[in-house]
């Protein structure tokens, strides 16, 4: 069998940080010239997913893969500090090492690539997570629906950065997209980035407030002109979250800014995955539409709570041949 | 490789799907498929079979009969005597089978998926998720049509016996494309699988025997070529449905022309796939590895041409070459292959020595870094030519392989004119953001399918079929079912009278010798009527040909006589020649504004027509009185009849719209009833006036310009009638009249290269020379009069099935936006 493989043997090395990315000059005429069909782009979605299917040793590396590119996430008006600290030492110890080690993983590190949590938490998450070089990213300016006012945004964003967050998960206000105001979205985000200092900017899109397939397209570059180190799908909180065809278009987008301007931005998916396959199936969006590079977790996050949970499932059956029930794994 | 090592370098590994229950399969009927024929195996006769290869692996599969000429008959005469039953019954119960036909597929999917890429080699993902479930599909829709035919189509019987000849790219889908329909509407079939995929047919008439279909209502005789001629050839076949190469296509025109069969034609094609800027590049992208990659390329309408637009030339070039780098090539039974293997060595061949040939001409070729390490086995790397010229072969004949020739253009005018640039026309592929583009594109592309921003969709309810030489006829949706029917009336004139007549001819004269010496002044030397010396005798009139909107002399420089019914001369006409019929398809191709002129207009026009040849209607009634000898009683019925015969087409005009088809696409396909271009028609001598009208008027109506050959006998209706045509804003070019000899005119018309169809009304062995001409650029032929046609009476003189025979259908499918 010939396997396209070049981008495989190239990342046996082990890849370089892709380094922040500085942005670029808002160019209106690229932004405007974006074009993304959605019935395409939900063809490609619907095949891809069919053609691409990792079995036995493979999809356990693969969801093991997947783990470590989970952003854990408690967003919920009843977070407590307690369930937070749950959920950080879940994040140390994602998979039962019992189960680690019959696959051949036991020593592999596997942790997941952040806990996300809202700015009350941030301190507790940070604490909890002491040591583990697991860090925390806190959601932020106005989330999930950014209505209010721009300064305080600004304010957010700065105390969860002096709370310890390292990453800062923005969302964007929909109004610049869906009026077409690419001047005021590249500001807008600029200015998030600006007030993120050393913290990595993810900005959420919240796609299933954008209409068009093309505005995702548009809104994608704006954000990585304006220094997104992250584009994300959604906030878990629309109606509409991730789904593969807007992963498709954000990829392609991903794949023409580093191709225009050399710089790696990474993808995050979120809301709405659940199970394994799922994970999966985004794993080989990631390598299809990206390559290799974006399969790791500083250009990849799932942003999810349950997901964990089924994968550990999977996990388990691959090492027992049984089909493992969920209350056999640790709850977060 | 370790977990640990894959967590790291994240390849893909090996996801095979277990042939085993399907070798079990081969293994239970091993050694040899014998013929199924009155549901059983029937032995070949001759004692001969042939391996059926994995082309995979080169591993014999299993043995297939060669069928004879004995083994032919035997299923031959299966099926006619389960016709009679078979057709009988009720339409409920024929829905019960095909219904039970469409579970009996889902209920094997997995086992007809394997066997069926074990055999073809195409990759299981696309046997398992694309081809079954259109095979359960079709036999769904069908059991719906085979349900309410008998309240839909009420004027509409079974054809017969039909041999069914299926080609080896899609063995299932392509076997459910023609049996569904065809026992939908009640007739027996015979098919003959392709001879390197005979396997699954095997294995859909198991599924037939279990549900309990009558014998001989399907019947499958195996083997090469040699079969399936015998079955073309066979009389006892009522119709032929062939899917396969433009060549074979035309030797079973060939061999059927005269015979009366019927025949449908699904062959080769060289699609268009039109980008234009603004499409979204990296969709389309996406779209040719459907166009071209899928199936391995050995798909008849596969987007095998890329046009695009200069502009967006390089960078889409750039991420298609990324993309192909990524495509998977191998072991069919991997469900993560994107390319399988080639269905035979003889198709590899052939597949290299057009690739070979268009790079040892020079045309930039790309193939993927990995194309050298291809698995042993019939494989072939995705291949990349540029700068395609037009001229080259590899951007004019169909490679049948993952080969995909790239060309650009600078235009919209320009993107259709390259796309049209075929002698083929089955299906094309627009992208674009700008629906009005598309749909300008759509209607302009000659296809029979186009598909906006999506490619190789395909679904029962949509017809399927050619324009020019990708064949007639159409599969799927209602359009689709008309391919085995046929009017009542037609059936029960056939079974009054077994032999084939021509046309009647109500005054049953025999045929003068048009070539009597000259007379003078319309009478006999020996006229007792002669007039008088110094009488003031009548104006010679002098009926011209009609080309282009003007009367003209026949190049010939000859006149025909034309005599009365009673022998006296009635006048003289154009003796027309190979280049007055040249002249007049030139000046048809010059009216093409006709064809974008709106059904209203045409409307218009057609009742301005009937108005003229009122106001002049005792004249017409005297002339045809004289011409056929009829009382006046009766011609004045013949012009009464051609009158509300322009009013049935005018009417008709702004109303024989297309279909929104109950596709599973989310948008709209939409089937558009499109002229077919140029078509030549030769009339009867029965009605002289009313024969013409009942042939023209569909045509115009529909759109259509048109060349007719009047009655030879008694052409003066025709030359007549253009007078009035003159004066009744018809445009120029869009009937044109040519007199003379009506087969030897016919026959310059089926042969033209640049007509698209010709009707023809006229002896039987003026049809058979149609259509042994028409294989040259595979025209539609239409022949009428066998049985013959009462022009008077409604159903048989006029109607839709007229309307259908003017136009083509093209299915044009539209995506939605959310």
């Amino acid at each position: 069998m010939v396997t396209a493989t070049p981008s495989a043997v190239e990342e046996r090395r082990v890849p370089s940080p892709p380094g922040r990315n500085p942005g670029a000059p808002l160019d209106l005429g690229w932004v405007r010239e974006a074009q993304a069909n959605r019935s395409a782009a939900e063809r490609r979605a619907a095949t891809m997913t069919a053609r691409r299917t990792v079995k036995k040793d493979w999809q356990a590396a693969w969801l093991l893969r997947a783990v470590t590119t989970i952003d854990l996430t408690a967003l919920a008006g009843d977070d407590t500090p307690g369930n937070v600290r749950r959920l950080c030492a879940k994040a140390r110890q994602p998979v039962r090492q019992d189960v680690l080690d019959a696959v051949g993983a036991g020593d592999l590190g596997v942790r997941v690539g952040a806990v996300c949590v809202y700015h009350n938490l941030v301190a507790v998450a940070v604490a909890a997570l002491a040591g583990s070089g697991i860090p925390v990213a806190a959601v932020s300016t106005g989330f999930p629906a950014a209505q209010i006012a721009h300064a305080q945004k600004l304010a957010e964003i700065e105390a969860s950065v002096r709370a310890g967050a390292e990453e800062i998960d923005i969302v964007v206000s929909r109004a610049h997209v869906l009026t077409g105001d690419a001047q005021a979205l590249y500001d807008e985000v600029r200015d998030f980035r600006a007030a993120c200092g050393p913290a990595h900017l993810k900005t959420i899109l919240a796609t299933g407030e954008l209409g068009t397939l093309r505005n995702v397209a548009m809104a994608s570059l704006v954000c990585m002109m304006a220094g997104a180190d992250f584009v994300k799908t959604s906030t878990g909180k629309e109606a509409v979250n991730a789904t593969l065809p807007v992963g498709v278009v954000m990829a392609r987008a991903i794949r023409e800014y580093h191709e225009r301007t050399g710089h790696r931005v990474g993808f995050k998916p979120a809301g709405g995955i659940r199970t394994a396959k799922q994970a999966l199936d985004w794993l080989a969006l990631m390598k299809e539409e990206l390559g290799d590079r974006w399969l790791r977790p500083d250009l990849f996050r799932i942003g999810a709570s349950g997901l964990l949970s089924d994968i550990e499932r999977q996990l388990e059956h691959h090492a027992t041949g049984r089909y493992a029930a969920a209350h056999h794994q640790p709850m977060v | 490789m370790s977990v640990a090592e894959i967590f790291e370098t994240m390849t893909y590994g090996p996801a095979p799907e277990s042939p085993a229950p399907a070798r079990e399969w081969l293994a239970a009927h091993a050694p040899a498929l014998d013929h199924v024929v009155d549901n059983r195996p029937l032995p070949p006769r001759e004692g001969e079979y042939f391996d059926s290869i994995d082309p995979a692996t080169g591993e014999p599969l299993i043995r297939i009969a060669q069928g004879g000429a004995d083994d032919v008959d035997a299923a031959v005469a299966a099926a006619r005597a389960a016709f009679g039953p078979w057709s009988r019954t009720p339409g409920h119960v024929r829905a019960r089978y095909l219904y039970a036909m469409a579970r009996q597929v889902q209920k094997h999917a997995r086992l007809l998926a394997v066997l069926e890429t074990l055999d073809n080699g195409k990759p299981i993902r696309e046997s398992r998720d694309i081809d079954v479930p259109l095979v359960a599909r079709h036999f769904y829709h069908h059991a719906g049509w085979a349900q309410l035919m008998e309240q839909e189509l009420p004027g509409f019987g079974p054809v017969g016996v039909v041999g069914q000849i299926v080609p080896w790219n899609f063995p299932l889908l392509m076997l459910a494309w023609k049996v569904a329909p065809a026992l939908a509407a009640g007739n027996t079939v015979v098919l003959k699988p392709a001879e390197f995929t005979s396997i699954t047919a095997h294995a859909v008439a198991e599924l037939a025997r279990r549900v309990g279909l009558p014998p001989g209502v399907l019947n499958v005789v195996t083997g090469d070529g040699r079969t399936g001629a015998l079955l073309v050839e066979h009389p006892g076949v009522d119709k032929i449905a062939f899917t396969g190469s433009t060549e074979v296509g035309r030797a079973i025109r060939r061999a059927t022309a005269g015979t009366g069969k019927r025949l449908s034609l699904e062959l080769g094609g060289k699609s268009p796939f039109v980008v234009f800027e603004d499409a979204d590049i990296d969709g389309v992208v996406e779209g040719v590895v459907d166009a071209i990659w899928f199936n391995q390329g050995q798909v008849c309408c596969a987007g095998s041409r890329l046009l695009v637009q200069e502009g967006v030339a390089p960078r889409l070039l750039a991420k298609l070459r990324a993309r192909m780098e990524r495509l998977r090539v191998g072991d069919p039974l991997d469900k993560a292959i994107d390319v399988g293997a080639i269905v035979a060595p003889v198709q590899l061949d052939k597949i290299r020595r057009l690739v070979d040939a268009a790079r040892d001409e020079g045309t930039p070729m790309w193939q993927p870094s990995w194309a050298d390490s291809l698995p042993a086995g019939c494989f072939f790397p995705p291949t990349l030519f540029t700068d395609v010229a037009p001229s080259s072969a590899i951007a004019q004949v169909e490679v049948f392989g993952p080969v995909l020739a790239a060309m650009t253009f600078r235009t919209k005018a320009e993107a259709i004119a390259l796309a049209n640039n075929s002698p083929y026309g089955l299906a094309a592929s627009v992208w674009t953001e700008n629906v009005g583009m598309a749909l300008d594109a759509a209607r302009a592309i000659k296809a029979g399918t186009v598909w906006v921003n999506c490619t190789n969709l395909f679904d029962a309810a949509a017809g399927f079929g050619g324009y020019r030489e990708s064949g007639f006829g159409r599969e799927g949706g209602r359009e689709g079912l008309y391919e085995y029917l046929r009017p009542r009336w037609e059936t029960a004139a056939v079974a009054a009278s077994p032999v084939s007549s021509p046309s009647p001819t109500p005054d049953g004269v025999a045929a003068p010798a048009g070539n009597g010496s000259i007379g003078s002044n319309g009478h006999r030397p020996d006229d007792p009527d002669a007039l008088a010396v110094g009488a003031v005798p009548a104006i010679d009139r002098s009926p011209k040909l009609f080309v282009g909107g003007k009367q003209v002399r026949p190049d010939s420089g000859y006149s025909r006589t034309v005599l009365a019914a009673d022998g006296r001369l009635l006048g003289e006409v154009g003796e027309g020649n190979r280049k007055d019929v040249r002249n007049a398809v030139e000046a048809a191709h010059a009216a093409t504004a006709w064809k974008t002129t709106t059904g209203h207009a045409r409307a218009q026009v057609l009742y301005y027509v009937a108005e003229n040849l009122s106001a002049r209607a005792g004249e017409f009634a005297a002339r045809l009185g004289a011409a056929t000898g009829r009382a006046d009683g009766g011609a004045r019925a013949e012009v009464e009849a051609a009158i509300e015969r322009l009013f049935v087409y005018a009417a008709w005009a702004d109303k024989y719209d297309g279909q929104v088809h109950a596709t599973p696409l989310r948008g709209l396909t939409v089937a558009v009833h499109e002229p077919i271009g140029v078509v030549g028609v030769a009339c009867d001598d029965g009605y002289p006036l009313l024969g013409f009208v009942s042939l023209v008027a569909p045509l115009v109506a529909m759109g259509n310009a048109v060349v007719a050959v009047p009655s030879e006998r008694h052409p003066l209706a025709a030359t007549d009638l253009y007078q009035v045509l003159e004066t009744s804003d018809l445009p120029p070019g869009v009937v044109n009249v040519v007199t003379g000899d009506r087969d030897a005119l016919a026959r310059v018309l089926a042969e033209h290269d640049d007509v698209d169809a010709v009707w023809y009304a006229g002896s039987a062995e003026g049809a058979r020379r149609v259509e042994l001409a028409s294989i040259g650029n595979l025209k539609r032929t239409w022949i009428l009069g066998r049985p013959p046609r009462d022009w008077l009476d409604a159903e048989q003189g006029q109607g839709t099935e007229f309307l259908r025979e003017a136009t083509q259908v093209k299915n044009v499918w539209v995506p939605g936006e959310a």
